[in-house]
């Protein structure tokens, strides 16, 4: 609409000739700006993904470049993330997906009832509680890692999937995302809901929750997203070899005295890979839950 | 038994009582709050005041450990965490609302392609991207950072030994994952701005460079406020960039942040007390510098209205 508008204005005054060029080049450099920065942003995955099929040697004597050598590349690297070190990579993995499950799941189940206790009803200290909500989000968790190390010791569940899931099992920017999204919900049918004999609890399982399926399905990929890449904590609160993570895992190869460097890139190129797969199909329902914190209320 | 059976009927009934109820749905995030932030919270400055040999021998050394920040290693922590913080902030506020005035433009072609090419960085986790920017900043005369400076006839060098380069190479480390999120803020706060505005700036016969100073900007300013909150965050309280780049010990501290070197003095060398003053006053600093930042910006004014 904007643009019909302009455009008929500019015929009108008859500035349309002169206009015109300026204008095709403007777009053209627009469109060369965003082309480079694309590139910017895509090439570390394609020298990725050419380095994989190569030797690790070749990694360390000549670094990263991007030259086609069909006579050094092989599928060797990936045979050996399933064969090397007794399969340890694909315990990562395992460890990986099981962890960013059950985290997701901790996660997006306690956070969707606080926020939604939170927007519904009025009780004392609500304002209190949503306080707290919004300085943890501004406390960042590094500060209380030894503190909480020291906790998951005492309560023996260092070195296990409950001792990384601990303090993330209600994650304050998703209580503060359900809140937003419950705010939202018709009220009508609390009451409704109470008319028929349905329990607060059943309001919510059987009424609410179905209708905050948008929400869940942002918060979902975002939580999942997060447990999948997170490394402080696990590398904290995970201690032996076959419990870690992939981040934490491949953190482990790269010391300067280990000589993993063939599993390394091939590693971490399927390391991407499920998430990327998910991203090009779900790539708005990554977006919009993005975009609920910068919007203000 | 019918005595444990209406105890029970009745304990239900209190429970999903409307009066019970929402404290029943608060009541994880009250006990989260309660073991993973108050206690760790109370037991860290506790623990600042002790010297620690073991978990449970300790002696109280009153404000000792906060004496022993007064080190050039923590100084030099300080001026990495904020130069990156500054770095960061001043590269990941204009560049992203360029691409993203840029990509709200209607006349602008493939922008699907370019958001989800963009956005795809901020999948990685910072290991993965670690790995491929390490061997990127490289040593090797071959490599990809020294072989573009090659051709313009620069001479390679050892870029994560040294510490400007190190601070540039964090810097376009955060910027590859960083700048698509940042993007898609933006982009949500322009599609907020009314259409309007923009068409009655025209007949006005306001340019381009006009709009975007005199409508855009102000109307961003929200998502600013919102970016350099998180920016702040994430940059005082940086330490896996840098792990995945040096892991621990550094020659000369270079690229060693605040965690870093919390993490440093508490999970390599247990001086856990001592880290704990480090943790404490990295908390003030980032209470501080939010709240000065939110003042600055008239946050809190606009509350009171």
């Amino acid at each position: 609409m904007g643009h019909q508008l302009k455009d008929q204005f500019k015929s009108e005054y008859g500035v349309k000739e002169k206009k015109r060029p300026r204008e095709r080049w403007a777009k053209i450099a627009i469109f060369l700006v965003l082309v480079i920065f694309s590139l910017f942003a895509l090439i570390p995955f394609y020298f990725m993904l050419v380095s994989s099929f190569k030797p690790g040697s070749e990694l360390i004597r000549y670094g990263i470049n991007l030259k086609w050598q069909p006579e050094i590349m092989t599928l060797k690297n990936y045979y050996l993330l399933f064969t090397g070190k007794e399969g340890i990579y694909l315990h990562w993995y395992k460890n990986s997906v099981l962890i960013t499950c059950f985290q997701t799941f901790v996660a997006v189940f306690l956070s969707a009832i606080v926020g939604y206790g939170l927007a519904v009803y009025r009780f004392r200290g609500r304002n209190l509680i949503f306080i707290a909500v919004l300085v943890v989000m501004m406390v960042p968790i590094e500060i209380l890692m030894l503190p909480l190390y020291e906790l998951t010791i005492r309560l023996r569940i260092i070195d296990t999937y409950t001792g990384v899931i601990l303090p993330f099992a209600v994650p304050p920017f998703a209580v503060f995302f359900f809140r937003q999204f419950a705010l939202g919900l018709p009220r009508d049918l609390l009451d409704a809901g109470r008319i028929d004999g349905c329990s607060e609890y059943g309001i919510y399982f059987r009424i609410m929750m179905p209708l905050m399926k948008p929400a869940f399905g942002a918060i979902v990929i975002l939580q999942a997203m997060f447990s999948w890449n997170s490394l402080v904590w696990p590398l904290i609160a995970l201690r032996s070899n076959e419990r870690m993570t992939l981040p934490v895992g491949l953190s482990s190869l790269i010391t300067p005295y280990g000589h993993n460097y063939d599993m390394l890139m091939a590693g971490a190129v399927l390391s991407v890979l499920p998430i990327i797969i998910i991203f090009i199909f779900n790539q708005k329902t990554f977006i919009s839950g993005l975009t609920i914190g910068a919007v203000k209320e | 038994m019918p005595m444990t059976k209406t105890k029970k009927a009745s304990l239900r009934s209190f429970l999903s009582s409307p009066k019970v109820a929402p404290y029943v749905f608060v009541a994880p995030f009250i006990l989260f709050f309660l073991i993973c932030y108050v206690y760790p919270f109370l037991r860290t400055i506790e623990m600042s005041m002790q010297q620690i040999y073991g978990f449970d021998d300790v002696t109280f050394i009153g404000l000792n450990n906060y004496r022993r920040l007064n080190n050039p290693h923590f100084f030099n922590a300080l001026k990495t965490t904020t130069a990156y913080t500054f770095w960061t902030i001043l590269v990941l506020i204009p560049l992203p609302i360029i691409l993203a005035v840029f990509l709200n433009n209607p006349a602008t072609r493939g922008k699907g392609f370019f958001k989800g090419a963009l956005f795809m960085p901020a999948l990685t986790s910072v290991i993965v991207a670690g790995i491929f920017f390490r061997y990127a900043f490289g040593e090797q005369a071959t490599t990809l950072v020294n072989a573009i400076t090659g051709v313009f006839g620069i001479a390679p060098r050892v870029w994560l030994q040294e510490r400007g380069p190190a601070m540039f190479a964090l810097v376009v480390l955060c910027t590859w994952r960083w700048l698509g999120v940042n993007i898609v803020y933006f982009l949500s706060g322009l599609q907020a701005i009314p259409r309007e505005l923009y068409e009655a700036a025209a007949i006005d016969g306001a340019n381009a460079w006009n709009c975007f100073l005199r409508i855009t900007l102000p109307s961003l300013k929200p998502v600013i406020i919102y970016v350099i909150t998180i920016s702040i965050h994430g940059g005082y309280s940086m330490f896996a960039e840098s792990f995945a780049y040096w892991q621990t010990h550094t020659p000369g501290d270079i690229g060693m942040t605040i965690v870093s070197y919390l993490y440093q003095m508490g999970f390599n060398d247990f001086d856990m007390g001592f880290a704990s003053a480090i943790g404490v006053t990295l908390l003030f600093i980032v209470m501080l510098l939010n709240l000065v930042q939110l003042t600055i910006m008239g946050f809190f004014k606009k509350e009171a209205n």
